[in-house]
């Protein structure tokens, strides 16, 4: 699971772990709605199944979601997302742009603690600004804070950033997690961050305090009853290290985890008896990331827009939907997350029709000359290809596969072959030695994807790697990141949106749904665009039912 | 004998050296770099300066030779760097926190194999092609063949899901410190029986058919012959005279698993959520974290080697032939 709050700032390559929780949409919905008896208790223990060990105890140094989870109930940003993918002040009471968007002023609470009882201030804030910058800090999340130009500590509860450029992801980047300044400074200064006391004991300033951290075991954390938000109900949260899903799910039949993330097979035919359907409720909403078919756009057979279109033609999306996920996921019809608030669904689509398709082809010139089944171009080579993605996830196989099988239909060859994550990431994805892939991309709530889609973001080291370059998108692109209107922003993002759906620089295929279940005695669970975390701290189990001391 | 010892400790210096360059080749050899893994493989806001600064930051864009050359030089002085992962800590301290289930694991697991296999060697080989022989032959190659990780899940619904009799997986319940020292022990073991119980049924079928090997040929030999002649009651041929002979080859194929002892099942230990040595490894393979890579490797190979000597010098012991030859070169 991730707390939405958490994880919005981020926008991640979906690898071979699988992202899970993180939701948003409109459609989000609970079989049985959670609802609450009585006036809320404190108590009880909240156990997480988790399927892999944390990195460390400082998120900003970390990349794998589970750090990230854990990390989001032990710190605090200024900011985070509310249940409807909202920015909403979290160690920030308020903020305020300037006129022309290069200045933000957040005014902070005043009420914020460490864990320590030190007081949190704007020296923190400027402190974790001038962490993320510093050279030797090793994080991933640099480059939304080197744009920064200046920073202002105006009195101990008012912080001012200034920016040399309007920043769209200006007000976001501050969702970081705040880092204490009076326990980090010096290793700081030696660029020795990893190696604090911070990393595996941290002192945040979020709802739970860390208790202990047994390496591949479990992760405990218990409320912080002197938190500014109000104690949080559940008295502890564990994170138990299961390192596999077969083992999680047994774990749920016999009611030892309160909370897993199911597949599509398991959320429909094996948790449908009546025992599970007492022990726990189900919930399911579009997750944050989408899979999609992308091609080599150097490769003059894909870059040819008609052969996209045409791919797109012989895809049935419903039977994709529906042969890999039992159809427990949603249409992508762009890169942007459905429910955020630059999503639309009025775009050009391209329904599955075969005949279309190969009439498109045969445009682009691809046609059977030789009556073998497959199309040739003008000088008889057929039109064969590879298809890549990375072992371990076998939705993606099967999406290669079902892929392969309607573009034989439309006279097209693909074949399909597997690798090793880190090997597919450096000797394919990198140096771009591929045809065509089946990957995932996370997205955020900003609808910025400057990174992913702009034409002067395809070096080596970039996201850009199937080279796409669309003058009309790099402008978009460009003017999105530069105001901080919304309603600005949303003109560029719908026309962006259009754009795309009809240049299809990659096939969009699907959002998959979260599916998480939670154990009925807890209660207050919310199911909203954001998901069901977004509350986290409200969820309580009623005295009757509580099962664990406290801790 | 000391000279012999000195020998061939001398001798193992230089191949433990080796061991490590080859090993450190071949790891760096591998496409991936642990900076990827850092940034969160291609996370958006990692630029191409923050994996440079990274590279330099770990010395990972020197040549290989220097490199190579640090890291033994370190290693030398006993110190193995720190893990690359963003937790930072020194390698020995990950290794050293997982390294005494793993042990406990696979001590208790290979005493319970011979505790099974021996007795079901002698009483095969002695009742050759009897019912019993076929049925535990039959038993134990389907041990051999069964997959761990499937066998595990059936025990696993089986006690933890339909009876509730043991725990599914972890070595500790949640409610562990509340407990009393004697039930805490009971929960330890309890959490214990499973996993145990799947890697020694599959273990069984090396042991125990060495074991019926080795009696087969013991049985045949003539001073049994003999010892049944002058009227020696069964139980005495065969537990004394022929079991005391028949387990030697059965002890060396024993030393040469010790290095084995501290390698964990990566099966067992995903499955059942245990944090052993295996998930370690597999864990730092994934993210191509160097020095815990090395570290892992440097002490497997040690301890490889020193079994090694140890059941040379443990030769010279018991066999006169080997100790006499020594001796003789000396003159």
């Amino acid at each position: 699971m991730r707390r939405a709050g958490s994880g919005a700032w981020r926008l991640l390559l979906l690898g071979s772990l699988a992202l899970a929780g993180c939701g948003g949409g409109v459609e989000g919905r609970a079989d049985e709605p959670a609802v609450g008896t009585g006036a809320p208790t404190y108590g009880d223990t909240f156990i997480q199944s988790s399927i892999s060990d944390i990195a460390g105890l400082i998120p900003n140094i970390t990349s794998d979601s589970a750090s990230h989870d854990v990390g989001g109930l032990v710190y605090d940003g200024l900011i985070r997302t509310d249940r409807n993918l909202n920015w909403v002040g979290q160690l920030a009471e308020s903020w305020t742009f300037s006129r022309d968007c290069m200045t933000l002023t957040f005014k902070l609470r005043q009420n914020a603690r460490w864990h320590d009882g030190h007081p949190f201030t704007a020296d923190d804030v400027l402190f974790t600004y001038r962490t993320m910058i510093h050279p030797k800090t090793p994080t991933a999340y640099k480059d939304d804070f080197l744009v920064v130009k200046d920073t202002e500590v105006l009195d101990p509860y008012t912080f001012r950033v200034t920016y040399a450029r309007p920043h769209a992801r200006a007000l976001q980047s501050w969702a970081m997690n705040v880092l204490p300044r009076h326990l980090l400074e010096p290793y700081v200064a030696e660029g020795k961050l990893k190696e604090s006391p911070q990393n595996s004991r941290p002192v945040g300033t979020g709802p739970y305090r860390f208790q202990e951290w047994k390496s591949g075991e479990k992760i405990v954390l218990v409320a912080n009853p002197d938190y500014y938000g109000g104690r949080p109900y559940l008295g502890r949260v564990v994170y138990r290290i299961i390192p596999s899903q077969g083992t999680i799910f047994l774990e749920l039949k016999a009611r030892g985890v309160d909370l897993a993330s199911l597949t599509a097979l398991q959320y429909l035919r094996q948790t449908e008896y009546p025992a599970f359907r007492k022990a726990y409720r189900k919930y399911r909403y579009p997750s944050s990331g989408y899979t999609y078919l992308g091609f080599n756009l150097k490769d003059p057979r894909f870059a040819d827009r008609r052969v996209r279109q045409a791919f797109a033609h012989a895809i049935n999306k419903q039977e994709l939907i529906d042969g890999v996920v039992l159809g427990m996921a949603r249409d992508a019809t762009g890169p942007l997350r459905p429910g955020t608030w630059a999503y639309t669904d009025r775009v050009p689509r391209h329904e599955h029709d075969p005949e279309k398709a190969k009439a498109l082809l045969a445009q682009a010139g691809w046609k059977d000359r030789d009556g073998d089944g497959l199309v040739e171009d003008k000088e008889g080579r057929p039109f064969t290809f590879t298809i890549r993605t990375n072992q371990g996830n076998e939705e993606r196989k099967k999406v290669a596969e079902i892929i392969q099988q309607r573009l034989k239909e439309i006279g097209v060859g693909a074949e399909i072959q597997i690798l090793e994550w880190s090997s597919f990431l450096k000797e394919f994805i990198k140096k771009k030695r591929f045809e065509a892939i089946v990957m995932g991309w996370g997205v955020g709530t900003d609808p910025d994807q400057y990174v992913v889609w702009h034409s002067s973001q395809m070096g080596p080291d970039q996201l850009n790697h199937i080279s796409y370059s669309n003058p009309e998108v790099d402008a978009l692109l460009e003017a999105g990141r530069s105001s901080c209107v919304q309603q600005d922003r949303l003109r560029y993002y719908h026309r962006l949106q259009e754009v795309m759906a009809e240049d299809l620089p990659v096939i969009f295929l699907y959002f998959r749904d979260a599916l998480p279940v939670v154990a009925s005695r807890v209660r207050g669970v919310e199911p909203a665009p954001a998901g069901i975390f977004h509350n986290f701290t409200e969820w309580f189990v009623p005295r009757e039912l509580q099962r664990y001391t406290s801790g | 004998m000391a000279l012999f010892a000195l020998r061939r400790f001398l001798l193992a210096i230089p191949l433990l050296v080796g061991i490590t360059f080859v090993s450190f080749l071949v790891i760096h050899l591998a496409p991936g770099e642990p900076t990827e893994v850092q940034t969160g493989d291609l996370s958006v806001h990692s630029t191409a300066q923050a994996r440079q600064a990274l590279r330099e930051l770990y010395g990972l864009d020197k040549p290989f030779h220097v490199q190579y050359w640090k890291w033994l030089t370190r290693v030398a002085q006993l110190d193995f760097g720190r893990s690359f992962q963003p937790d930072g800590r020194p390698v020995l301290a990950k290794i050293g926190e997982r390294l005494p289930i793993t042990l406990l694991l696979n001590v208790v697991e290979m005493f319970l194999i011979l505790a099974c296999a021996v007795p079901i060697g002698v009483l095969s080989a002695t009742r050759q092609y009897s019912l019993f022989d076929k049925v535990t032959t039959v038993f134990v190659f389907v041990g051999f063949a069964t997959p761990d990780f499937w066998l595990a899940l059936l025990l696993m619904i089986l006690f933890g899901v339909q009876l509730g009799w043991l725990p599914i997986s972890g070595l500790r319940s949640l409610n562990w410190e509340y407990l009393a020292f004697w039930p805490q022990q009971w929960d330890f073991l309890s959490h214990l029986v499973l996993p145990v119980a799947v890697a020694t049924f599959g273990g069984l079928a090396g042991f125990s058919r060495y074991m019926r090997q080795s009696m087969l040929e013991v049985v045949r030999q003539d001073y049994i012959q003999t010892a049944r002649a002058k009227g020696l009651p069964e139980q005495v041929v065969i537990g004394k005279h022929a079991l005391r002979n028949a387990l030697l080859p059965v002890v060396t194929i024993l030393g040469l698993s010790l290095p084995g002892l501290i390698g964990g099942s990566v099966i067992v230990e995903s499955i059942f959520a245990i944090p052993g040595m295996g998930q370690l490894m597999v864990q730092a393979v994934f993210s191509r974290d160097y020095p815990l890579i090395m570290g892992n490797l440097v002490i497997v190979a040690g301890l490889t080697l020193a079994a090694n000597l140890l059941a040379d010098l443990a030769y010279g012991v018991v066999d006169p032939r080997i100790r006499m030859a020594a001796r003789r070169r000396r003159r």
